[in-house]
């Protein structure tokens, strides 16, 4: 399967497809029966405990794990079958920001951002602009020639974000973006994440035990005109909404999933819980 | 293990012979009904089983690593900079080693050889064993003590902080990006390591043979060159060519299997260290009979 045919989607298609998708490391069995979809445009906010697979799921979407059983197709495309090489060339149009960042330590926050584009011999003079590009969006363009050792916990995110989005990828999977930062920090990912959902159509998964994650980008928009992150809100064109929905994985399987509005209406002990 | 898993590609896997013995292995064992087997018997074939997987995966990374090496895209400036941290970083250490050495073989062989009288055979001997034997051993196994456990904590960290993963999901391949470059850094560096360990031990038995020994330079040269044939040389080139393999694949090999935090990366450096010193002297063994065997004349 050649890099042509694997970065296209297939029309009609979701863009993620999980179907029956179960693994286990050893005895423990992570994911169980696990179906889900999200169509282009979506963010789907996997929630969860800690240690309940959030993880495991993203890396399975990226094909960065094989399941036991099922399918998880990607953009019409089962990574299951696909060999590791032709995977390699088919994440190149997924974007992956890791729970700490995982930037590489050895290299300058610039290196770090072009590194993709340094694998596919990009010219200097383009690296440098799409590098300064992507930097700008995520308001981190003065740290340019920092080492990610210099760098707070939101920044590496902030970088992550940037590393991940240089090629403009239609997808991208967060993993517990906000994950032991401050209450402002945590606003700012969120934020970048609305702003990627609303301007550029990006369709996400995002892992989190962070209720108030879901929350956020389910009731929050970005409104491109006037550049404000503002409620959602309705008018005589109709309801202008977030295309946000929730899956709750407890127990290795999904618990729960749906629109924000329907979780929050739950009445399930458990979905109590993670709501108050 | 969720590193490890992802790492291979199960499909590929299959393909290897050693997949099959493990299987051949987990069959025949099953045979045996769980409750009549002793508990110890239970533990060794776990253990054998355990070591077959680990060596399948190291054949894996081989294999893997060879077929890469020769395919594009290969990193020459990773490899580059790797023949640096490896090669130029190690030169002090295997000066200073390789002059010591070279000194106290002479101390050594010296006190036996003035019992016979034929303390003019110290720089015939002195050469031989370096250049056949010591001058790789120890470089092999000073580039193991300080790159082998460098490469594997390095990859271990990175596998630990997913920037393999990173690397990865970025759509590189580990394998070309991190092992390849190591790996050919480490083949061209070793044999040079090596050469330059023989010529300053000479130097260092030189030195000890004229003021303990009184033997002038020509003496000592003449008997040190001359002692040494082609098959002398070839030995030593080819052992810290395999040497070299062995060192890099094993610590690269360890790195990327390191799960369990920092404290998998320090148990992954000493098990490269350990492993690799192992192997390094139990191949000298053979390789040794087997050059012999070829270049005895």
């Amino acid at each position: 399967m050649s890099v042509t045919t694997t970065n296209k989607a297939v029309p009609g298609e979701p863009l993620i497809r999980f179907e029956n998708v179960s693994i286990r490391f050893g005895d423990s069995e992570v994911l169980r029966n696990v179906s889900f979809q999200a169509e282009a445009g979506e963010t789907k906010v996997i929630l969860g405990e800690s240690g309940s697979g959030k993880t495991v799921l993203l890396k399975l979407a990226a094909g960065l794990l094989r399941p036991n059983s099922g399918r998880v197709m990607i953009m019409g495309h089962d990574l299951v079958d696909m060999k590791e090489v032709d995977l390699l060339d088919f994440r190149r149009h997924i974007g992956f920001v890791f729970q700490e960042g995982a930037l590489f330590d050895s290299l300058s926050v610039a290196e770090n951002v072009s590194f993709r584009l340094r694998e596919e011999s990009a010219s200097l003079q383009e690296i440098e602009s799409r590098v300064r590009q992507s930097l700008r969006f995520v308001e981190m363009e003065q740290s340019y020639d920092k080492f990610p050792a210099e760098l707070s916990g939101g920044m590496r995110r902030r970088v992550s974000i940037a590393r991940a989005l240089i090629d403009q990828p239609p997808i991208v999977y967060y993993d517990s973006p906000t994950a032991g930062l401050d209450p402002v920090t945590s606003q700012t990912i969120i934020t970048l994440i609305l702003r990627l959902r609303d301007l550029n159509g990006v369709t996400s998964l995002l892992a989190t035990h962070r209720v108030q994650d879901a929350f956020g980008l389910a009731n929050f928009v970005f409104e491109p005109k006037s550049g404000r992150v503002l409620p959602v809100w309705e008018d005589a064109n109709g309801r202008h909404f977030a295309l946000t929905k929730v899956l709750v994985i407890r127990n290795a399987e999904v618990y729960f999933q749906g629109e924000t509005t329907e979780l929050l209406k739950s009445e399930d002990p458990y979905l109590r819980q993670f709501l108050e | 293990m969720p590193n490890a898993e992802s790492r291979l590609d199960v499909q590929e896997r299959r393909r290897y012979a050693v997949h099959a013995l493990a299987r051949t292995m987990a069959t025949l064992t099953s045979k045996i009904p769980q409750s009549s087997r002793p508990a110890i018997i239970s533990l060794i074939i776990g253990a054998i089983q355990r070591l077959l997987l680990i060596l399948q995966d190291y054949s894996l990374l081989c294999v893997d690593t060879v077929a890469k090496a020769f395919t594009p895209p290969l990193y020459f400036a990773d490899t580059l900079q790797q023949m640096d941290l490896i090669g130029v970083g190690s030169l002090p250490m295997i000066l200073l080693t390789g002059f010591f050495i070279g000194s106290v073989m002479v101390l050594n062989t010296a006190s036996q050889f003035q019992r016979f009288g034929a303390v003019s055979l110290t720089g015939e001997v002195v050469a031989l064993g370096l250049v056949r034997e010591l001058g790789p051993v120890i470089a092999g196994l000073l580039v193991t003590g300080r790159n082998g456990s460098a490469i594997a904590s390095e990859l271990g960290s990175m596998v630990v902080t997913e920037q393999v993963d990173a690397m990865r999901a970025l759509g590189t391949d580990p394998v070309r990006k991190l092992v390849v470059p190591r790996v050919l850094a480490t083949l061209i560096v070793l044999p040079l390591l090596t050469a330059i360990a023989d010529l300053i031990g000479l130097f260092g038995a030189f030195i000890v043979s004229r003021f303990t020994l009184a033997q002038t330079a020509s003496q000592f040269w003449n008997q040190a060159i001359q002692s040494l044939a082609l098959g002398d040389l070839i030995q030593g080139t080819i052992k810290p060519v395999i040497f070299a393999l062995i060192i890099s694949t094993i610590g690269c090999f360890y790195g990327l299997r390191t799960h369990g935090g920092t404290q998998g990366v320090g148990r992954s450096t000493i098990s490269a260290v350990v492993v690799a010193s192992i192997t390094v002297i139990v191949v000298d063994v053979f390789l040794s009979k087997l050059l012999l065997f070829y270049f005895a004349s």
